[in-house]
């Protein structure tokens, strides 16, 4: 695909983030378009192709008021967001839709109006996994974590970092959930959740929602907001048992999904000026500078711990807070890539001086789907 | 009322034999008779090479311990804390599962020590393969 020639012209989370009982989970999908559309001046009849999970295309249009030409309903967990701006960036370079609104909303915390996701006993999750006691990602995710931390020797202490570092960061960001600073004795003295993984190192459940609109690198500059262009992008699957992944210290879909954005993108390492991944858990932004490529195997815990992802660090990380501590309403992808945007517009609350090119990374599932977006403020 | 149980499986015409073998005291894997690829979850297809010639055989319940986490919220059916475990087949596939007569502990759940699978009855038409620590 080639890259720069599609932007977001248009972004917005909810109006409130944390715990909203009193909005349901479609008319959260919808508060946070009706504020992507006012972010750039757009209506209803302006929006051509609908892209959402969780709620299907069909709810998200009819409720709306949006006759769509283009959907896309793929639902792959939390990555499903980039996943659906890769696949509005191909729509309209084919000419298949002209401005494309991607919802995401999830009454995670308070559970108004939200869709059950049951694991039926007949499928391969309910027979070879769910009768050995999980309960959820909590249970599931870290399952590799202790084969990572005996492979390359990294210690419970840097692993901790990663919850102390995106403190750092959600305390420069008002709308985050958690803002004091902890350390890595907080962490590591918080409740056991799932040794070796404990309080501190899962993700936040709470309510929220947010949207993108996205046209043609053209139509972009007729728009009262600064354009980010789609650089690169990259998705891919692996399984949906944690218990069937190829490996445990890695993850085959980011490795996938991430050298696919970067090489679209045709741009290095080097040239990145922030960072975005998705940390449902702590381990996760470990395998995601390794998967794709920011540190060699098995350093990223030091990388971590050592400060280069923090506030005043070579490779800012997480700015918003994360999963960890800005919010997590359960598929957290579109946060991520609301940050992103608001990073290459210059408008983040921890915003990144200068920065140029953002790397947006998602996980779905437990290490079941990744997406990758490259954003860039350069207009091509 | 009796406290709910594990969650248990609802075996499919491609797992029956898996399921059959649990009952019967056997681990029962895959091999894909076309490139040899021993394979699980079931299914009646090598997920290598797609060949449908595949045959079911008894595999040895020999294990390592690969991964683990211990959880230590309420589940139906479960004490907490106890581990959920990923065990590496000698046959290379892994498995999940619950490893029984051991601690649930850090100390006592070493990876890579060596497993022997055991079988537990749940009802008339499941048993569950766990796995214990290999003796001497």
């Amino acid at each position: 695909m080639p890259h720069n020639t599609v932007a977001v012209v248009g972004a917005a989370e909810t109006t409130k983030l944390g715990v909203i009982p009193d909005v349901s989970q479609i008319q959260l999908h919808a508060d946070a378009a009706l504020n992507a559309m006012a972010d750039c001046g757009l209506k209803p009849k302006d929006i051509d192709g609908v892209a959402t999970a969780g709620e299907t295309p069909v709810q998200i249009a009819h409720y709306l008021g949006i006759t769509p030409t283009w959907v896309d309903g793929t639902s792959v967990g939390g990555c499903s967001f980039m996943i659906h701006v890769r696949h509005a960036a191909a729509a309209i370079e084919a000419g298949l839709a002209k401005t494309i609104l991607v919802t995401h909303g999830e009454s995670g915390r308070s559970g108004i109006g939200r869709i059950p996701r049951p694991v039926p006993a007949s499928s391969l999750n309910g027979q070879f996994e769910q009768p050995f006691g999980p309960m959820g990602p909590p249970s599931l995710f870290p399952i590799p974590v202790l084969r990572y931390m005996k492979t390359y020797g990294v210690t419970h202490e840097q692993i901790a970092m990663v919850s102390v570092v995106q403190r750092e960061w959600a305390a420069k960001n008002p709308r985050a959930t958690f803002r004091d600073p902890i350390t890595v004795e907080d962490v590591l003295g918080s409740r056991m959740i799932a040794y070796p993984f404990r309080l501190l190192q899962c993700c936040l459940v709470t309510d929220g929602g947010g949207a993108l609109i996205l046209t043609s690198a053209d139509r972009a500059k007729d728009f009262p907001t600064k354009p980010v262009y789609i650089l690169g992008t990259g998705e891919s699957v692996e399984t949906p048992m944690v218990s069937q992944m190829e490996s445990f210290t890695s993850s085959r879909a980011f490795s996938v999904a991430g050298p696919t954005a970067f090489r679209e993108a045709g741009i290095a390492h080097k040239d990145v000026d922030h960072l975005m991944i998705y940390d449902a858990f702590a381990h996760l932004p470990l395998f995601g500078l390794e998967d794709l490529g920011f540190v060699p195997r098995g350093e990223a815990g030091r990388f971590i711990a050592e400060r280069n992802t923090a506030p005043g660090g070579t490779l800012p990380l997480n700015t918003n807070g994360g999963g960890l501590s800005y919010m997590h309403s359960g598929m957290y992808g579109m946060y991520a890539l609301q940050e992103s945007v608001r990073q290459m517009r210059g408008v983040a609350p921890a915003q990144i001086p200068g920065a140029k090119i953002s790397v947006c990374h998602g996980v779905g599932g437990m290490f079941a789907a990744s997406g990758t977006i490259i954003f860039s403020n350069q207009a091509p | 009322m009796p406290e709910p149980g594990r969650a248990l499986p609802q075996p499919t015409p491609e797992t029956q034999h898996f399921w059959a073998g649990t009952q019967a005291g056997e681990l029962r894997l895959q091999r894909c008779d076309a490139c040899g690829k021993v394979y699980f979850p079931p299914r009646p297809f090598c997920p290598a090479c797609a060949s449908r010639n595949v045959s079911v055989f008894k595999a040895s319940g020999k294990a390592i311990l690969d991964s683990y986490v211990i959880h230590h919220r309420r589940v139906p059916g479960f004490e907490p804390p106890y581990a959920i475990a990923v065990v590496k087949l000698a046959e290379g596939p892994r498995m999940m599962t619950n490893i029984v007569e051991c601690p649930q502990t850090p100390e006592a759940l070493v990876l890579d020590m060596k497993l022997d699978v055991v079988f537990e009855k749940q009802n008339d038409t499941i048993t569950l393969p766990f796995f214990r620590p290999a003796k001497g």
